[in-house]
C-alpha cells in the first residue's frame, strides 16, 4: 500500500523522507482507522464534523477549520520547532546538551512514560465513544468529536515517538495501545480514572475539565524533559489540551447558568422542585465535582516516589514551569510537606523534595483547578444565588498513595468506617443522582437548539454563530 | 499621515469571563504582549502589535475582544488584571471627557457604527474585520514565514543598511524615509505584502529588551534592486503621539537615522495572505494612507517589472492613497511617473490649506462605477494598508458601492473572505 504521506499525515518531522518511519507507520496506520472504526465515536463515521485541523505548528497553520468526515481527519504529527542549542535545565544533567535520541540507560523509564501518557489518549475516546448519542446540541456534538479526533491525535504523537525512537518494542507498545480497552478486565487501560465510564454529558465536561487538566500537568512536566523529541511534541499536545479543558469548564459553566436560571424563575432551592423542572442541581453538582476531583488527583500518582525522584534526576520528566522556577533545579537538599495520618489526625510531614515531587505536580493542579472553581462560582454569585461550589480536601477519596484507604469528609476530618457509609452520598454522586443526570440525557441536535438542562454558550466556534451547522448528518 | 489626530486606538483585551487561563496566548504571542498573574490573562497595549497569531490557537474567543480607547488612557496592565468582566465600551461622552476632541469621536463613530456589547453573542453591528481574507488569491505565490524569531531557530539575521533616502518633502512635522536593507548571503525570501521585524538596539526604560517593530516590505520580490538580496521599508518617524504631544518613536527613529553601512536585526518575514495574485489577468485594487503604501509601492513595482518583461497581459491597477497634504505623501514624485494606462490613481488629501477634506473613502465613492466592476470581477483583489481608523471607513464604503450597484453585501463580502480577495492590513 502506498500512502502519500505529507498529503494524508500533515507533519513537520520531514515523514515522506524517512523510510523507516513511513514503514512502521505502513503497519500502524490502518490498524489505528480499524481501532478508530471499532472504539471511535459510535454511529458517527459518516458525519461531516465542523473541526479544526492542524496543518502546521505556527499561528496560520494549526487551526483550520472546515467540515470533515472523522475517519478522513487528517491525524498529524507535530512537534514544536527546535530551540536552538537547547540545554536540559534540572536533575543531575542539568547544563547538557538536550538529547536527541534516548539514552540507553534511561529508554525503559522514557518508554514508560511515553506509553503510560499514549495510553489516555484512545482510553478518553473510548469512554466518550457514546455520548454523541445523548448531546445536548449540535454544538456540544461538535466539541466531543473535536476532543475525539485530538486525543486521536495525540495518540499518533506518542506512538510516532514510539516507532522513531524504540525500534521494535516501540513498535510493538504501539500496538498494544490499540489493543488495551478502558475499563475491559482482561486488558485494561494503564490508569484507573481512565477505565471508568463517562456515562452522561455531565461526567464529561467534569472529565474534560478536572482529568483533561491533569493531561495538562503531564503534558507541561514532559515539555520539559531533556529528551527534546519529548518536550516538543507535548509542547504542542498543549495547545490542543486548552481545547479541552475550554470544553469542560464552559460546559460546566452553562450547567450552572441553567440550573441559576431555573432556580431564580422558580424562586427556589428545593431539590426536588429544580429536578422536576429538568436541571441539575448545585449539590448534585458538588457531588460530582468531588468525585471527579478526588478520582484525578489519585492519576498523579503516590504522594512519596523513588520513581518520581528518579524520572526528576535524571531529567526525563521536569517539574510544572520548571523554567521559571528560580531553585537550584537538582532538589538534593530540598524537603516538601506530604500528608499522613496520625493519632486519628492529618498531619504534614517533611520529606525530601525529590520523592515528593507527584505531590508538588499534584498541588499545583490543585492550585490551578480551583480557580476555576471560583470562576464557576461568580455565576452563581451573578445569579444572585447563596451556594458556593468547593474542591473537596485532597484527602478526600483518595485510592493511591498513603492516605488510600483513609476516610476523610470533603472539609479534611478524618472519620470512620460507619461515618463514611452514612454520608458517601452526600459526597459523591450516588446511583440515584447518576440514574437522574441519565434521565435528562437526550439527544437535541437542531441547529441553534439546546437541551433543557444546559444554557447556550456566549459564543460560537471560529467567530461562527451559535446556531451554525457545526454537525451535518447526511 | 491621514486621520493622524484621531486619538484613539483598538486595545486589544481578553474576556476574563470566557478566558479558561490556558496560557496559549501567551504562547503563541510573537512578541511577548501577553502575561497574566494567578486571575487574569492580560495584553500589554504597548507591546500588542495587532498580529492576530493569538486568535486562531485561543480555544475560548475570549481573545477577540477590542475597545476604542485613548491611546493616552489605555488599560494598564493593573486594571485589567483586577478585572472580573471587560468594561463596556467608553460612551462618548467619557472619551470627551477623557480629553479626546469632539471631531475624533464624531471620526471614530463614523468608522464603527457599533458600540460594543460585553456580551460577545449580541454583537451585531458592522465590523470590518471579519471581511477580511485568512487566505491568500489563488494565485499568489507561496511564502516564506517566520525564518527568524523567538521560535526560530535563529532570533534574527543581520542586515546591512545600503540606502536611507527621504521620500517626502521636507516638512518639519513629518519625515519619511525609505530605506534599503541587504541581507547578503544570509537566506531571506519575501514577497510584495508581507512584513519584517525590526530589532531596535537597546533597552527601554525598565531594562528590557526593545520588541521587535513590524514594517511592511515596500520593494518586489526579486530585490528593490532586481537580482539584489535586499528589500526596502517605508518608515515614518514618529515625533509625536496621538495626542501630539512630543514622543520620538524608539524603532522609526533608530530607522529613519541610519547610514549606509550599518547594521540592524531583522525577524521575518511574517504574513501569508495578504500577498498579491500572479495570474496575468487580475486587478488588483489598492487603497492605504500614508506609510501603509508600502506594500502598494511592492506590488506596483512587481507589476511594472513584469509588464516590462512582458509577461502581462492586462488586469488593472487601481490605486486610492490619501495623506494629510501633497508634501507628506510617500512617493509623490515617483508614482507621478508611472504610466496613465498602466496604474489608475486617485489620490487623497485631508489638510491641504483652503480645501475641502477629502479621505480615501470620499475618492472611492467618487470611482464606484469603476469599483462597481471590479467588485464583481472575480479576478479582481482588494488590498487595504494604513491606521486602524481607515479600516471600518473604506470596508463600509464597499459595501455602500456594492449595493448601490444591486449586489448583496452579505453574500459578496462572504465570497471575497473566502476566495481570498479583500486583504486588511491595519495598524
Amino acid at each position: 500500500m502506498s500512502i502519500n504521506y505529507s498529503e494524508k499525515i500533515p507533519n513537520n518531522v520531514n515523514l515522506s523522507e524517512d523510510r523507516t518511519l513511513q514503514r512502521a507507520l505502513e503497519q500502524w496506520q490502518p490498524n489505528y482507522l480499524n481501532w478508530w472504526n471499532d472504539m471511535g465515536p459510535d454511529g458517527s463515521q459518516n458525519f461531516d464534523v465542523y473541526l479544526r485541523t492542524a496543518v502546521s505548528v505556527d499561528p496560520q497553520g494549526w487551526a483550520q477549520f472546515g467540515h470533515v468526515k472523522m475517519p478522513d481527519y487528517r491525524w498529524g504529527i507535530f512537534l514544536n520547532p527546535a530551540e536552538q542549542d537547547r540545554k536540559i535545565h534540572f536533575g543531575d544533567h542539568l547544563g547538557d546538551d538536550a538529547w536527541q535520541e534516548v539514552p540507553g540507560e534511561y529508554r525503559a523509564n522514557l518508554r514508560r512514560i511515553i506509553v503510560t501518557q499514549g495510553d489516555t489518549e484512545p482510553a478518553s475516546v473510548e469512554q466518550q465513544r457514546h455520548l454523541g448519542l445523548t448531546a445536548p446540541s449540535q454544538y456540544d456534538l461538535r466539541n466531543l468529536f473535536q476532543v475525539n479526533v485530538e486525543e486521536g491525535r495525540h495518540l499518533w504523537a506518542m506512538v510516532y515517538l514510539l516507532h522513531k525512537y524504540f525500534g521494535r518494542d516501540g513498535r510493538e507498545e504501539g500496538e498494544a495501545l490499540l489493543e488495551r480497552r478502558s475499563g475491559q478486565t482482561d486488558n485494561p487501560r494503564i490508569l484507573q480514572a481512565f477505565n471508568e465510564q463517562t456515562p452522561d454529558w455531565l461526567s464529561f465536561f467534569m472529565f474534560t475539565y478536572f482529568t483533561d487538566r491533569d493531561g495538562k500537568f503531564q503534558l507541561c512536566a514532559l515539555a520539559e524533559s531533556a529528551f527534546d523529541p519529548l518536550a516538543r511534541t507535548t509542547k504542542f499536545m498543549l495547545t490542543e489540551e486548552a481545547h479541552h479543558m475550554f470544553v469542560g469548564e464552559s460546559g460546566v459553566g452553562r450547567v450552572i447558568s441553567r440550573t441559576c436560571q431555573v432556580m431564580n424563575e422558580l424562586k427556589t432551592d428545593d431539590v426536588a422542585k429544580i429536578r422536576a423542572a429538568g436541571v441539575i442541581d448545585l449539590p448534585t453538582l458538588q457531588r460530582y465535582l468531588n468525585f471527579h476531583f478526588s478520582v484525578t488527583i489519585d492519576l498523579f500518582g503516590a504522594d512519596e516516589s523513588s520513581n518520581a525522584a528518579t524520572f526528576y534526576s535524571t531529567g526525563l520528566k521536569g517539574r510544572y514551569e520548571e523554567g521559571k522556577r528560580t531553585d537550584d533545579h537538582r532538589l538534593k537538599s530540598d524537603s516538601y510537606k506530604v500528608l499522613e495520618v496520625r493519632n486519628g489526625q492529618l498531619v504534614e510531614k517533611e520529606v525530601p523534595m525529590l520523592n515528593a515531587l507527584n505531590e508538588v505536580l499534584r498541588d499545583d493542579y490543585i492550585k490551578d483547578s480551583i480557580a476555576g472553581v471560583g470562576r464557576w462560582n461568580k455565576i452563581i454569585e451573578k445569579a444572585g444565588i447563596p451556594f458556593q461550589l468547593k474542591a473537596p480536601h485532597k484527602a478526600f477519596h483518595r485510592n493511591i498513595g498513603a492516605l488510600a484507604g483513609v476516610k476523610v469528609s470533603p472539609d479534611g476530618k478524618v472519620i470512620s468506617a460507619a461515618e463514611w457509609a452514612a454520608h458517601v452520598d452526600h459526597w459523591l454522586p450516588s446511583a440515584s443522582d447518576r440514574a437522574f443526570v441519565a434521565s435528562l440525557m437526550g439527544r437535541c441536535v437542531e441547529p441553534g437548539k439546546f437541551a433543557n438542562w444546559i444554557a447556550p454558550p456566549v459564543m460560537g466556534i471560529n467567530r461562527q454563530p451559535v446556531n451554525f451547522d457545526y454537525v451535518r448528518f447526511n | 499621515m491621514e486621520m493622524a489626530e484621531i486619538s484613539l486606538f483598538k486595545q486589544h483585551l481578553i474576556d476574563p469571563v470566557i478566558c479558561i487561563r490556558c496560557n496559549t496566548c501567551e504562547a503563541t504571542c510573537p512578541v511577548g504582549a501577553i502575561t497574566h498573574d494567578d486571575r487574569n490573562y492580560v495584553v500589554d497595549a504597548e507591546k500588542c502589535n495587532h498580529c492576530m497569531a493569538c486568535v486562531p490557537p485561543c480555544p475560548t474567543g475570549s481573545i477577540d475582544n477590542w475597545r476604542n480607547m485613548p491611546r493616552v488612557k489605555a488599560y494598564s496592565l493593573t486594571e485589567q488584571l483586577g478585572w472580573d468582566e471587560l468594561p463596556e465600551e467608553l460612551s462618548t461622552a467619557a472619551l470627551e471627557a477623557a480629553g479626546v476632541s469632539p471631531s475624533a469621536i464624531v471620526e471614530q463613530a463614523a468608522l464603527s457604527p457599533q458600540a460594543t456589547s460585553v456580551d460577545p453573542a449580541q454583537l451585531v453591528g458592522f465590523q470590518s474585520a471579519k471581511y477580511g481574507s485568512v487566505l491568500p488569491p489563488w494565485s499568489a505565490a507561496h511564502p516564506f514565514t517566520n525564518l527568524y524569531g523567538p521560535k526560530a531557530e535563529q532570533a534574527f539575521v543581520i542586515a546591512t543598511v545600503t540606502g536611507n533616502a527621504r521620500v517626502t518633502e521636507v516638512g518639519k512635522d513629518y519625515d519619511t524615509h525609505h530605506i534599503v536593507l541587504d541581507f547578503g548571503s544570509m537566506p531571506f525570501p519575501v514577497l510584495e505584502g508581507q512584513s519584517i521585524g525590526i530589532i531596535p538596539p537597546g533597552c527601554d526604560q525598565h531594562g528590557r529588551a526593545h520588541p521587535p517593530r513590524q514594517y511592511s516590505v515596500a520593494s518586489p520580490r526579486n530585490g528593490e534592486r532586481p537580482g539584489y538580496n535586499n528589500l526596502s521599508l517605508t518608515i515614518k518617524r514618529v515625533l509625536e503621539n496621538h495626542q501630539g504631544q512630543p514622543v520620538r518613536g524608539v524603532a522609526s527613529n533608530f530607522m529613519c537615522d541610519l547610514k549606509i553601512g550599518d547594521k540592524v536585526q531583522v525577524t521575518g518575514p511574517f504574513g501569508s495572505s495578504f500577498l498579491m495574485p500572479n495570474h496575468p489577468r487580475s486587478s488588483i485594487v489598492m487603497i492605504c494612507t500614508g506609510t501603509g503604501s508600502a506594500p502598494m509601492r511592492a506590488m506596483t513595482e512587481w507589476r511594472r517589472r513584469m509588464r516590462q518583461s512582458g509577461k502581462f497581459e492586462g488586469g488593472k491597477l487601481m490605486l486610492f492613497f490619501g495623506a494629510r497634504t501633497q508634501q507628506e505623501l510617500p512617493y509623490f514624485g515617483p508614482l507621478q511617473s508611472l504610466p496613465k494606462d498602466f496604474i489608475d490613481i486617485e489620490l487623497a488629501f485631508s489638510r491641504t490649506p483652503g480645501q475641502a477634506k477629502r479621505y480615501v473613502q470620499d475618492a472611492m465613492r467618487d470611482r464606484s462605477a469603476d469599483l462597481a466592476l471590479l467588485l464583481r470581477d472575480p479576478n479582481a483583489f482588494f488590498f487595504v494598508c494604513g491606521l486602524k481608523a481607515m479600516e471600518e471607513g473604506v470596508v463600509m464604503t464597499l459595501r455602500d458601492v456594492a449595493v448601490q450597484a444591486g449586489m448583496d453585501w452579505d453574500s459578496l463580502g462572504a465570497t471575497m473572505k473566502r476566495e481570498g480577495r479583500l486583504h486588511l492590513e491595519t495598524y
